[in-house]
């Protein structure tokens, strides 16, 4: 008996460290970005490696959870809810991870008056994405908390839309930057609000699953 | 029976892959077992008030009618008891046998069909409650929930399959008791088993059958089709429906109520089928108010109440014709009645208007429905007098044999004194019950009532079943078989 529960423990610290994992990336990502947007590229790159690194070892994490859950056939009602939610979750970590290399790649030049706009739209992203990863903790200690975290998910979401819209609207008035400057620039914007999407998409998943377990 | 009560008990667990088959089976088995065998006795006296059937073939029969009706009904697709089918036809062995229906037997079962589902029901209302709340308090990870679940499930099924050998192996094996041929042993000298015991072992041992061979089908059925429940529901649900099976079973908090001076819960075999459905409805209402009551199912279990009794009595009815005339086979003992000058003069004792009787001095009388009609279409007896002519005209010849007594008898249960008394009346015959016990009060104080009150209640109860055991030891080697009656009254 005591060691099923020592072995749950040791699965509930699993999914808390991949959590973590996800917090820790998204993090990182915000703070490289701004050396990016500073020009110091190289602790940009550096940031860039930590990020990757972050996100092979959340795979990593994430597939031992879900081998254990099914080998070990835990939560049987929720099993399929709690795995769609670890995947999801981990697209999140994905988008954030191909954004960065895609930073690398192809290092794209943002005027200096936009600069702030677009560290503004990264730090909504990533704010929907702190409160999507405390959504999914919440979901499996304190439902009744879902709902708070949820509501500010829903917010930076739509905040990152918002702010995304705006810029693309000025960087396309704009007269001195060429259009495959602009294009550019958009198709980044998108790649920064996507993530706040994708968090979006953890969120609504979680609200259905918790109504699930509610009743 | 087996397979549907213990599907009503795992089932959940199972469906949600929550518990092993396995496991449930195992479980199960063996709690029902041996709630069976410890506190079996409980609700089957009850049925045994019902309807005291006398000779194996009739039990056999009965039985079977109820086996089958329980087939049929629930090809049908209606919430079937087996409760319910064995009552059913045990009546209808009542009616072919002119054995008169015992009222308040019948309506202490009857009541309890009714407010077993309603109680379950308010158990899982509360309960389920309860849980929720300790849920949002104590914030615990979805993870531990799940475990502990598990280890509720199992936990509580043990406990439900506990209740429901104690409390359905009454429906099994209940009308073979005053007829089963079993002495009591002595296994190592340890454990003591009475023949009522090794018969209920023997029904937990064929319910464990039942569940091994047929219930996995079943439990799918009953945690899938008929409620979709999340495990922690299905715990409720267990839970509420042990706790009903227990109560109606347990003589110890029987005792523990009336030493209390509270009023006794009467311990009778009641369905699991309803006090599932009844624990389900009061989720419902826990969880969405009025709106979660599907009358559909009530009106279901209500058509149960009145359709299952009515075609499992009618069944019993024509088996048992069958049986007697076709296959003939002995499917009672007649009980005859005698209105002799030794009946009557008791009879005056106790407030008999026996002047009216005297003219039927010495008349016989094959069974108590014939008797009972006699005297009140004749000499407009009420149901109260008839009730005690009946009891005192009741013909039983008893021998009291010492050597049958001191194999039979528990020194242990009855004290040295009443051995003793009964010792001195070796070799004496007795035409009815009543010379006997009237003959041991007036020889000891040993054998003699208290007055009533509750302190009293548990020792008068006890004296009644020392009596019941001298009555049915002493009868069981009677010689002639026409005037052997095993009943248990």
């Amino acid at each position: 008996m005591f060691s099923v529960i020592k072995k749950t423990k040791a699965l509930e610290a699993k999914i808390d460290e991949f959590l973590d994992t996800i917090l820790k990336a998204s993090m990182e990502f915000r703070e490289g970005l701004k050396y990016y947007l500073n020009g110091d590229m190289e602790e940009f790159e550096k940031r860039s490696r930590l990020v990757d690194r972050l996100e092979s070892n959340a795979d990593n994490i994430r597939r031992e959870v879900e081998n254990r859950i099914y080998l070990e056939m835990l939560i049987p009602e929720a099993r399929g809810d709690v795995l769609a939610l670890l995947e999801n979750s981990d697209n999140v970590l994905n988008a954030i991870a191909d954004t960065i290399v895609e930073f690398s790649i192809e290092r794209p030049k943002f005027p200096e008056d936009l600069k702030d706009q677009i560290e503004n739209l990264a730090d909504v992203s990533i704010e929907a994405v702190e409160e999507m990863v405390a959504t999914v903790r919440s979901y499996f200690k304190n439902l009744t908390a879902v709902r708070d975290h949820l509501t500010k998910v829903m917010f930076y979401e739509n905040e990152s839309d918002k702010v995304g819209e705006r810029i693309k609207r000025q960087v396309f008035t704009r007269e001195d930057l060429h259009l495959c400057n602009k294009l550019q620039i958009r198709t980044f914007v998108v790649y920064l609000q996507e993530i706040a999407d994708k968090a979006e998409d953890v969120g609504d998943r979680v609200a259905i699953y918790t109504m699930k377990r509610l009743v | 029976m087996g397979a549907n009560d213990a599907a009503n008990i795992f089932g959940t667990a199972v469906a949600t892959r929550m518990v092993k088959f396995r496991t449930a089976a195992i479980i199960a088995s063996l709690f029902v077992i041996i709630g069976a065998v410890i506190s079996g006795a409980g609700a089957a006296k009850t049925l045994g008030h019902l309807g005291a059937i006398n000779a194996l073939g009739g039990s056999f029969t009965v039985a079977l009618a109820a086996a089958l009706t329980v087939a049929w009904m629930t090809k049908l697709g209606l919430p079937v008891s087996t409760t319910q089918a064995i009552v059913g036809a045990i009546i209808g062995w009542d009616l072919f046998t002119g054995y008169l229906i015992d009222t308040t037997a019948l309506s202490k079962i009857v009541s309890t069909w009714v407010i077993s589902p309603i109680l379950s029901g308010i158990f899982a209302y509360f309960l389920f409650k309860l849980f929720r709340l300790l849920l949002k308090i104590l914030k615990i990870h979805l993870l531990e929930v799940d475990l502990y679940t598990r280890f509720g499930l199992i936990l509580i099924g043990a406990f439900g399959a506990y209740s429901l050998g104690a409390n359905n192996i009454a429906n099994v094996m209940g009308v073979f008791v005053p007829a089963h041929p079993f002495n009591d042993v002595n296994l190592f000298g340890i454990i003591r088993l009475t023949g009522t015991q090794q018969l209920f072992l023997l029904g937990g041992l064929a319910i464990a059958c039942g569940i091994y061979t047929y219930s996995l089908r079943v439990m799918k059925t009953v945690g899938r089709d008929i409620f979709k429940l999340s495990p922690i529901n299905a715990l409720v649900v267990v839970l509420a429906e042990s706790l009903v099976l227990f109560i109606f079973a347990s003589e110890s908090l029987e005792r523990f109520l009336i030493t209390h001076g509270l009023p006794a819960i009467p311990l009778v075999p009641v369905s699991s089928s309803q006090a599932v459905v009844g624990a389900v409805i009061g989720i419902g209402l826990a969880r969405g108010g009025g709106r979660a009551i599907n009358f559909g199912v009530l009106k279901k279990i209500a058509w149960g109440w009145v359709l299952t009794p009515l075609s499992a009595g009618i069944m019993s009815f024509f088996a048992l014709f069958f049986m007697q005339n076709v296959f003939q086979q002995k499917v009672y003992e007649p009980v005859p009645y005698v209105i002799s000058s030794k009946v009557l003069n008791r009879l005056e004792k106790e407030n008999i208007e026996v002047e009216k009787l005297v003219t039927v001095e010495g008349r016989k009388f094959s069974n108590a429905r014939r008797l009972k009609y006699y005297l009140r279409s004749r000499f407009g007896f009420s149901n109260k007098e008839i009730g005690i002519i009946l009891k005192f005209s009741e013909v039983d010849t008893l021998i009291i044999d010492s050597f049958i007594a001191k194999k039979e008898l528990d020194p242990d249960w009855f004290t040295p004194e009443q051995l003793k008394t009964l010792k001195s009346l070796h070799g004496t015959i007795f035409e009815h019950k009543w010379e006997l016990s009237d003959t041991l009060q007036k020889l000891s104080p040993h054998w003699r009532f208290k007055p009533h009150s509750t302190k009293n209640i548990l020792y008068n109860r006890d004296l009644k079943h020392k009596y019941n055991k001298l009555f049915f030891t002493f009868k069981k080697r009677n010689i002639s078989p026409q005037n052997q009656r095993l009943s248990r009254k």
